[in-house]
This record gives C-alpha cells, structure tokens and sequence, in this order.
C-alpha cells in the first residue's frame, strides 16, 4: 500500500460539473482547501451539454413571475412528489444564483432594456429561462470554471502557489469512499492518466456526479454518466431516494443510428416548434391530462397567440411537461403514426423565418446540419424521446444538503427530492447552482463542528486495502469477459424491459436478468496496462452501473402507480395514496433493500399558494387544507 | 450491417509508438468516433481515446484524421472513399499520454495567466445591464468548446516548441480579445497581449479559423481585432508621444504573476 | 530555403511525416504564389517602363502613374503638379503614391496570409510542419512594421480620392467637354472596387466601431462598423479582384495609349 499517494484536504468534492464547482467555489471562498475530482477534463462536465436555459424567477420577461409561481410550477412538475423544502429553497435562491454568474463573467442573451432575457420552456407559467443562444450549459460550465481560475489566480498572488487552496484534478475516478467509523474519511481512486493511485484525506466529501445514464442504451447522457455518486453514497452507507423516476426526455435525433439519443432541445417547442404525426396533425392537443387542462390551450388558434400575448392566451399543449409529451410521442409512435425513422416530426421550418432560428437556435442547426443533413430551416426534425435525467437521487437534507453519512454530502443530479417524479427544464441548471453552493456552506459548517469536537476522522488501513484490491482486479484477472459486452447488454435490459413504459412482468424479468448479468459483470477483466485504459475504466464503472439498474428497477416494481417518470401499464393512474410516499433504496451487504418511508406534509403557506381544487388532484382528502380557507 | 473500413491508429505511449492497422466495421450515418468505440468493444479493449458528449460540444475528442486536427465525434465516415484508408493520429503540439489521448495541460497553465473577468466592483448583484449588440462580440469567443484543435494547429507552437512560453496560442488569445470587449470587463489587457501573450507571433494565417469546429471567426474577428487594439496602444505615434511626455496615465493590467505552478 | 526541423520534442507522438494530409494541400499556395508572381512582375515592369501611361485625348492615367509629380511626365497627365524635374524612368513617376500603396498591400492582413503561406510557407497549409528552424512572427523587426497598416490606410484613402478624380477627368472627350469610353467605365469599375477593398480593410474596422466597447452608446458608428464588417468578410475576393481590375485598367490603357487597341467611345 506504499504506492497510494495520500493528499490532505479539508473538502473533497468528486465531479467538476455545475453543480461540484459552484460547492468547491463556495468551500475555496471559505477559506478551506477544496480539491475538484473530475473524471474528465476540467470544463468538459456534462453540464456543457444542457441547451435550453437556467430557471430563475427575476421576472425580466414578465413581471408577473416570481419564486411562488416557481414554486408551483416544479411541484406541479413533479407532480407534488418533490421534497418541498428543496423546491422552496430553489425558487427563492435562483435569481441571485444566476446574478453571481454574471459578475463572474457569464453573457447571457439580453432584453431590450439590458436585462438577461428569459425564454419559455415546458411547465413554466412565464418566460423564466435564463440562456446564451442554446447553448446556455456551456457558459456555465465556462464561467464557473473561469471563477475557479479567479480564484486560483488570487492564491497565485497572495500564496504564490495558484493550487494553494483549490485544485482540480482532472482525468481521476473515485472508486471507494472510505470512513472512520461511522463517518467520511476521504475518497479512493485512481488517475485516469498513469493509474496510480490515491487517497484525498478529507473529512467532507461533496457527491456532484450527476446521473446515471449510461444505465440505459438510449441516452442523451455523456460516458461519464455511470452513476458513480449514486453508488458511492449506497456503498458508504446513505441512502437513496425515488430512483424509479427516470426522465425521459421527450426530443432527441433518431437518425442516423450513431446519433440516436442526441438532445434536441426543447427551446425548439419555446420558440415556436410544433410536433406533428405523418398524418401532419399536431397531436399534443389530443394528450392534454386533466391536471393540466386549465393551464393549456385547446385549439391552434389560442396556442399560436400565445407566443405573443401570453396574458390573455393559454400555453401550447407541446410545452408540456416533459413526461407527458415523452408519452404522447411514445403512444403516436405505437399507435403507427410515426415518422419513417421511428419517431415523429418537431417542425419549426414552417413557423419561424430561417433567420430567427438561426439566431436562436444555432446549436441545434448546426447539430443537424452536420450529422443529419437535415436544414431545420426547411425542414423538420425527426425526434423521439431517450433517457435524459434521473429524478432519483442521495436523500439529503434540503438545507444543507448532507446525507445520513456524516460528513457526506450531495448536489445537482446526484441528489433526490428537489424536482419529484419529474423535473421541468431548466430546473436543473438552476438546482446545480442552488444547491452546489448549499453543499459547500454545509461541508463548511461541518468542518467547523468538527474541528470543534477536535479531531478528524483518518481511514484504515484495512479499507485502503481492500479499495486497491477491488480496484486492481480486472487488470490482475486474465480471461475474464470483455466488458463492453456486459455494459451493453445491462443497458439494451433496461431500455428495453424498465424503460419509458414499464409493466410488472417485464421488471421482474429485467431483475433476474440483471441478477445473472451481475454474476458476469464481477468476472470482467481488461487487456493491457493501467495508464489511460478505457476497457479498465469501464470494468470499474460497471459495479456502480450494476447497482443503479437494480435500484432503478426494485424501486420501479414496487410503486404501483405511474406518476412523472415512472409509467405503469398495468398501473396507469396516478394515486394520492402513494403520492405521500418516498422509496428509500438501501444496501444491506450487495443486495438492495427498499423501504416505504412518509413524506413530510407540505408547510401551510406554501400549500396555500395552490387552488384546493388543484390540490384534490393530487393529495388525499385528509392531507388537503380544510374548505374555505385557500386563497382568494 | 455495413462495410469494412481500414484504419492505421498511432498507437503507443512517451512519444514512441507506430501506426497500428486494424479493420472496422462501419454502419450507414456513423462517424469516426462510433468506428472507434467498435474497436474498442471488439478489438482493442484498452485503446486510449478521450471523449466526453458525442455531440460536439465538449471539445474532448480532438485528434488528427488524415493530417487534419479534427473532432472525432464530427467526422462523418460518409466524407471517406469507402476504400481509403483513414491515418488517425493524436494531436501533434502536445505531449502524448497514450495512443490518441494527449496533455493538454498546457492550454490550463496559460488560462491562469490571463487577467480573469473584471467589473466595476461597485455593481451590486443583478443590476448589471448590457445591450445585445454590446454582448455579441464576446458571446460568439463563448462558443469555444475548448477542443484546442487551435492551438493544436497553430504552426507557432506546433512547430517551434521554443514559444510555447511565449505565445499562448489562438484560443487564449481570443479569451482576451472576448474579455477586452465585454462591456461591464475594466481591465485593459492591450499591453499584456502582447508582451505576455505574444499577440505578435500571430501571422494571422487563418489555420485556427479553419480547424475551429464552432465556425469561430477565430481571426477576423478576435486575432485581428486584438491587433488593432495593441496597435492602437502600443504603435500608434500620437499615443507614444504621449506615453513619452507621460501625458497619458498607463492603466494596464499585469498578467497574473505565478500563474504557472513552479 | 532553411533546412527542415527535426520532429518536435520528445515527449510529442514521434511522427516523421512533414504532414499526414492527404488532400491536395499544395495547391492553393501554389496558385496564390504564382497569380502574386504574374502580377507584380506585371506591374514592375510598367511601372519603370515610362511609357503608355496616359492616354491625353480621353484623359485616362493608370493609378500606377497617379499622382503623376515627375518633369518627365506626359503633358496634362500631372493633376497635382510637377514636383521636380525630369529623371529617367527608374524613378517611378507616381512615388510619392506608389511606396504607400504597396505599403498598405504589404501589411494588409490578408495578404499577409497570402504571401507567409505561399512565399515563405510559415505554414504552407494548417498542420503542414513549416521549413524554418525559428520563428518570431511579427515581433521584431521587420515584421513588427507590419503593425502599421493603418496608417497606410489613412494615406491609401487620400490616393483613393485622387483615384476618383482621375476618373472624374476621364470623362472628358478629345475636345474637354463631356465624353467617355470603354476605358472610362473600367476606370470607374476599378475605383469602386478599389474603395470597397479600402473600406472592408481590418483597420477601417477597428476605426469605425471596433475599438469601441460599448456599440449601443455609439448608434452611427454601429451602423458603419456593422457595414465595414459585411465588406470585410469579403475582404479576401476583394484583394484579389482589386489585383485582376488594376491589372485590367492598366493594361488596357497601355494598349489604348501604344495604340495596339483604340479606345470604344460611347459618348464623344
């Protein structure tokens, strides 16, 4: 064990994204010495992939908006299962969030008096989406990353060392968290580059891992997605939540078949795209729920004037939540009414002059002009829903977002409970702001309690031990299988049998296949040496990618309902009673163990922001606030 | 399925290494990165390639196809003779890791040297204001994706090694340029861009315009401009005459000192 | 030229090849190196010929003799006087324009493009290994001259002015009063194209609106930087048309003044 290279830290925060840099900056500006785990480059996190914008209620569009109707908006998103307390918490903290952004350096597009422009996007009752063009994940990406050079610029100068305080290291994997008894003692892993490797010795470790989508075949998710975080906390102890929501984002390319799963944004319906079946009928109008009937319009006529004048209009029924329209283009598809390549057709050609859509939508022009040979001015776009997001996350504390681990903390998609069964756009870039920082205040404030108890916890020898072990297997086994086989068949047994729609039969089998699969997935062994070896790197994702498919699955057999991101065909309706429920995945020894576990009532003022008639659609009768007392 | 393609991959470690061949199979709609990850799956379990979204919008993949400074994930294998055979190689201004998979580590050392952001500090959070025509300019530099095929490119470094110290290269170049014309930014980073930045080892041939997989104006509109700027600051006579009478109060900001790790 | 350089440093992937490029990457530079050989050899040679520069029944001059200052100058083709008396040819009859010219060509930013990729192959083509064993670019002297090509601009646009005069005057027929031929209109196409080239120039962009920070505190200045910026995305075609049309004018008054051709008169 002489060659673990142990480096002390006070915070240790694993993934380089939205949400683990804006924890770092807040832990840095602190004053403690934060490392940054990235697995890729610094800068290339995934955040970079999200397009549409960043929700935050500072009403510069329309000065009705403010963080209630945000508020409301994501708990109807959700639909009411989100852990309220997060809900309350991004809504109110949003704007300053996105603010600080821009006395960092971030350049948002603008409004005409000079303000950061807003954009309409799915479930959000105003134009609320601060963007750049649709590319908005990558000015965030780049303008925290450039904070954090700011940063390691003023250490420069007073220390004269720029990674006095903060440091990134790029290109590394953490394999094990280890602990003290009963609490974090740093994290294990090893250098992409060389594969040596080494221990940060921190009492606070920060999970910003993002998701796990790499668990499925059809993905708009990067490599990295391999639900690292997710089966970190599980492995340490913690304990996750609502892993059966799985988001399933309504458009991504279908064709060509190397494409397939590409995001396509949904600024596209903001801006005016439709989604039309090959009978060319705008099909949303026939998908509107009931839940939502009030809010959406009913003919084209009143959807059109929308976009103009969305005071006097109701919405388009395509800037429905994200699950619904996953759906309805689910049921379209099915029902033979699709377009040639499987999908249906996003037409904004028709709608808006070439120029416009070239200004607002130059990604995604850009994207299927070059992989696709498909002009978005002229023609429309074949798109189908694919894995997106993972609802499901680490059960945290909303205030300071600490798992039941002490000194483990989690934020961004790696946590659970902020956004319910299903998260509306833009509510993500937006979490990872919030809560990113609210993990760094916690992992400062656990610092300071710990130094006042004296001592800090310090990793055994034991584990070490068998963290290097575990994490040396597949290159010391010889003959083992290849690892991309298993990893692809995991993922082709969850997109096909826990996928969009899910019925009992299926799950079951997709257990006992992912039970055989795991017999597998423990025998992998990776040919060649440990510097920068992808079939070694995969190996050891696939223990965490294992994991996940099986708590997503447990969790997704035992809610018999469907609700957001979790469809039932043998359960289609949505019930109050399992509504007051959260699922709790756990480890006992390597098996997954669920438990049912209450949700905690909802706060009288923010159930008072909400109609009772609203609120009878999704809770119990004796949860509802007596008559007469809801607001005006 | 689809048709067999021939590929000579460098392969190797610490600068030694040769061109491998291997045989691929390639599906219709397909791109260089989909034929590497079926090597990988197939045939070369540990073949070192970085990449990240598969959407060209991370900038990992970046490599060298056929001689050319290219990102993998944008390649189409339509845009090949079925019976050519493609030559890929790593990024040749940076030190090799493994197979395809460079250092880059020093774009990094040069982003901490530039000046960062710097506004009035007196703006309180959320009263910024800026008109879209003044945030254009600096918005089109944000597009970079940070491939750095251009500083890969760039024959000042690629070929002389020597002014890597000296010269910071297109993409750091252009965070100057997109700084200096951020409307709330104070600092004035003129006389650093080319003192520090070595502006002036730009011969302005147009090869970053050319690999820039954002369609960046690299040059005409970040390099050139930038010229002019230091031009203006530092060539023109008036402006000399005046430093020299010392009419004119010099408010440049230093780069930052120590931003290299020793 | 300077021998090729080893490989690059050892810790680079060790790649013999100049380049691995496989598309015909020799070409453009080839092609620009020759029309640049073609044309200023041209040009040379009329310029200290001393001949066939003026055509004085229709009033035309070649830019490349405008201002014409020398003694030695054709009766009535010195629209700014003569600034001293005759010398043989050697001394072009236009130097007090032509240096600035050639100047404002020189370190214009496209043709620096132009000539480093063709003549002195720094790079001949992107990622095609250079010949040279160091480089400094335009640090020192002389290329750091090159960071002058705005005030070439200021002086080009003078000569530009007397460039539209001596169109002016070629509107003259045999008898001075108003007349003009096919000559007159190449003049004319000549000109306009020449200001176009002059105002889609890199400088002029930088002085009109570039060098502003905040465009939206400057509405005019905006609207010409936003103009100058559509012709400077031009500015390549335009440096080469300018090269075609000023060889054409030249050219074709030299025929008309030799007498080889006679001009087509459409009015007097």
């Amino acid at each position: 064990m002489t060659d673990i290279e142990r480096l002390p830290y006070d915070v240790v925060v694993i993934g380089a994204g939205g949400s683990g840099l804006r924890a770092a900056i807040e832990a840095r500006e602190a004053g403690l010495r934060t490392a940054v785990i990235s697995k890729s480059l610094f800068g290339k996190a995934h955040t970079v992939m999200a397009e549409g914008g960043c929700a935050a209620a500072m009403g510069n569009a329309n000065p009705h908006d403010n963080w209630q109707v945000h508020f409301r908006d994501t708990m109807r998103g959700g639909k009411f299962l989100n852990n309220w307390r997060m809900a309350e918490l991004h809504a109110k903290e949003a704007p300053d969030r996105v603010w600080e952004l821009e006395a960092w350096g971030a350049v948002f597009d603008r409004t005409p008096d000079g303000k950061i422009s807003q954009r309409n996007f799915g479930g959000h009752e105003y134009p609320r989406l601060a963007h750049v063009g649709d590319r908005t994940g990558l000015e965030m990406i780049r303008t925290l990353q450039q904070k954090v050079v700011a940063l390691q610029q003023e250490d420069a100068r007073q220390h004269g060392d720029p990674e006095a305080r903060i440091k990134v290291f790029a290109e590394t994997t953490v394999t094990r968290l280890v602990k003290d008894g009963e609490r974090i003692a740093g994290a294990f892993g090893y250098i992409r580059e060389n594969g040596r490797f080494v221990l940060f010795e921190a009492p606070a470790v920060i999970l910003a891992t993002g998701g796990i989508g790499k668990t499925f075949a059809v993905s708009s998710n990067s490599w990295e997605y391999t639900g690292d975080g997710h089966a970190l906390a599980l492995l340490a102890g913690a304990k996750l939540l609502n892993m059966e929501f799985v988001q399933f984002h309504p458009t991504h390319m279908v064709w060509p078949l190397s494409v397939r799963g590409l995001l396509v944004t949904e600024s596209v319906r903001g801006d005016g795209g439709v989604l039309r079946n090959s009978e060319g009928k705008r099909f949303m109008f026939g998908y509107v729920p009931d839940v939502f009937r009030a809010q959406y319009a009913e003919t084209e006529e009143e959807a059109d004037r929308w976009y103009t004048d969305p005071d006097h209009n109701r919405r388009p029924p395509e800037l429905l939540p994200r699950d619904e329209v996953a759906r309805s283009i689910n049921a379209e598809v099915k029902a033979g009414r699709g377009s040639p390549r499987g999908g249906v057709f996003l037409d904004i050609a028709s709608r808006r002059p070439a120029e416009e859509i070239l200004r607002r939508l130059p990604s995604m022009y850009h994207q299927f002009k070059e992989l696709a040979d498909v002009d978005i001015t002229k023609e429309p776009m074949e798109v189908g829903p694919a894995q997106h997001y993972v609802m499901g996350g680490v059960e945290v504390d909303p205030d300071s977002a600490a798992s039941s681990v002490p000194g483990l903390f989690a934020a961004g998609e790696v946590s659970g409970g902020m956004h319910g069964s299903n998260r509306l756009g833009g509510n993500s870039l937006s979490d990872l702001l919030v809560f990113g920082r609210r993990a760094g205040m916690g992992a400062v404030a656990y610092l300071d309690s710990l130094d006042e108890a004296g001592g800090r916890p310090a990793a055994t020898d034991a584990a070490l031990a068998a963290a290097q072990a575990e994490a040396i297997a597949p290159l010391e086994r010889a003959g083992g299988e290849n690892p991309y086989t298993v990893h692809s068949e995991v993922q082709q047994t969850m997109s096909d049998l826990v996928g969009i729609i899910r019925r009992e039969s299926e799950i079951k089998t997709a257990i006992a296949e992912l039970e055989k699969l795991r017999e597998r997935a423990v025998q992998v062994s990776a040919e060649g040496g440990a510097a920068y070896n992808p079939g070694w790197h995969l190996a050891l994702d696939l223990r965490n990618i294992m994991l996940i498919a099986a708590c997503v699955a447990h969790a997704a057999l035992e809610r018999q309902e469907s609700r957001g991101g979790h469809t039932r065909d043998d359960f289609p309706g949505m019930s109050p009673e399992w509504r007051k429920v959260n699922l709790i995945v756990a480890l006992d020894g390597d098996r997954v163990v669920l438990r049912r576990q209450p949700m905690k009532p909802m706060r009288g003022d923010l159930l008072a922001l909400f109609d009772r008639g609203e609120l009878a659609k999704y809770l119990t009768e004796e949860e509802l606030p007596p008559a007469g007392e809801e607001k005006s | 399925m689809g048709e067999k393609v021939t590929l000579k991959i460098w392969r190797g470690d610490a600068g030694q290494g040769e061109l491998t061949d291997y045989r691929v199979e390639v599906n219709e709609g397909e791109v260089i990165l989909d034929v590497l990850h079926r090597l990988q799956a197939t045939q070369a379990g540990d073949l070192a390639v970085r990449w990240n979204c598969k959407a060209g919008k991370c900038g990992s993949c970046s490599m060298e196809i056929n001689g050319r400074p290219r990102l993998a994930c944008m390649t189409r294998m339509s845009t090949f003779d079925p019976a050519e055979t493609i030559t890929l190689t790593p990024m040749r201004t940076f030190p090799v890791i493994r197979d395809l998979v460079t250092d880059v580590s020093f774009n990094y050392a040069k982003a901490r040297e530039i000046p960062s952001f710097t506004p009035d500090p007196s703006v309180k959070l959320g009263e910024f204001r800026m008109q879209q025509i003044d945030v254009n300019r600096s918005q089109e530099f944000r597009k970079c994706i940070e491939c750095f095929l251009c500083q890969d490119t760039c024959h000042v470094i690629r070929d002389h090694p020597e002014n890597e110290r000296a010269f910071a290269g297109p993409r750091f170049l252009m965070r100057i340029a997109e700084l200096e014309m951020h409307p709330a930014d104070t600092a004035d980073r003129r006389e650093i861009a080319q003192d520090d930045f070595g502006l002036g080892y730009c011969n302005i041939t147009k090869c970053c315009t050319e690999v820039c997989p954002e369609s960046i104006k690299i040059t005409d509109n970040a390099l050139i401009p930038m010229k002019e700027r230091v031009a203006g600051r530092k060539y023109d006579p008036l402006v000399w005459l005046g430093a020299k009478i010392g009419r004119r109060p010099r408010h440049d900001t230093p780069a930052v000192p120590g931003g290299k790790k020793s | 030229m300077t021998q090729a350089v080893d490989a690059p440093a050892k810790s680079r992937a060790q790649i013999s090849e100049r380049t691995l490029r496989k598309d015909p990457w020799r070409r453009a530079p080839a092609v620009t190196a020759t029309l640049l050989t073609i044309w200023v050899a041209y040009a040379t040679v009329h310029v200290f010929l001393g001949r066939w520069y003026w055509v004085p029944q229709y009033h035309y001059l070649t830019p490349f003799y405008s201002p014409c200052i020398s003694g030695s100058c054709a009766a009535g083709s010195s629209s700014l006087g003569q600034w001293f008396g005759k010398v043989p040819s050697i001394v072009p009859y236009a130097v007090v324009s032509l240096p600035f010219v050639l100047g404002f060509r020189l370190t214009c930013y496209y043709y620096r493009k132009a000539y480093y990729r063709a003549f002195w192959r720094a790079p001949a083509a992107c990622a095609v290994r250079e010949p040279h064993a160091s480089y400094s670019g335009e640090t020192r002297f002389p290329l750091i001259m090159q960071n002058l090509h705005r005030f070439f601009f200021y002086v080009v646009i003078l000569i530009s002015v007397l460039n539209t005069y001596d169109v002016v005057q070629a509107f003259r027929g045999p008898n001075g009063s108003f007349g003009f031929g096919l000559g007159t209109l190449i003049m004319g196409a000549n000109v306009v194209l020449l200001w176009a080239y002059t105002a889609s120039c890199h400088s002029c962009r930088h002085i009109t609106g570039g060098r502003l920070k905040h465009f939206s505190k400057h509405p005019v200045r905006y609207r010409i930087w936003t103009l100058v910026s559509k012709l400077n995305a031009k500015h390549m075609q335009l440096a080469w048309t300018t090269l075609g049309t000023l060889m054409l004018t030249d050219l074709y008054i030299l025929l008309v003044a030799s007498g080889t051709i006679s001009d087509l008169r459409f009015v007097n």
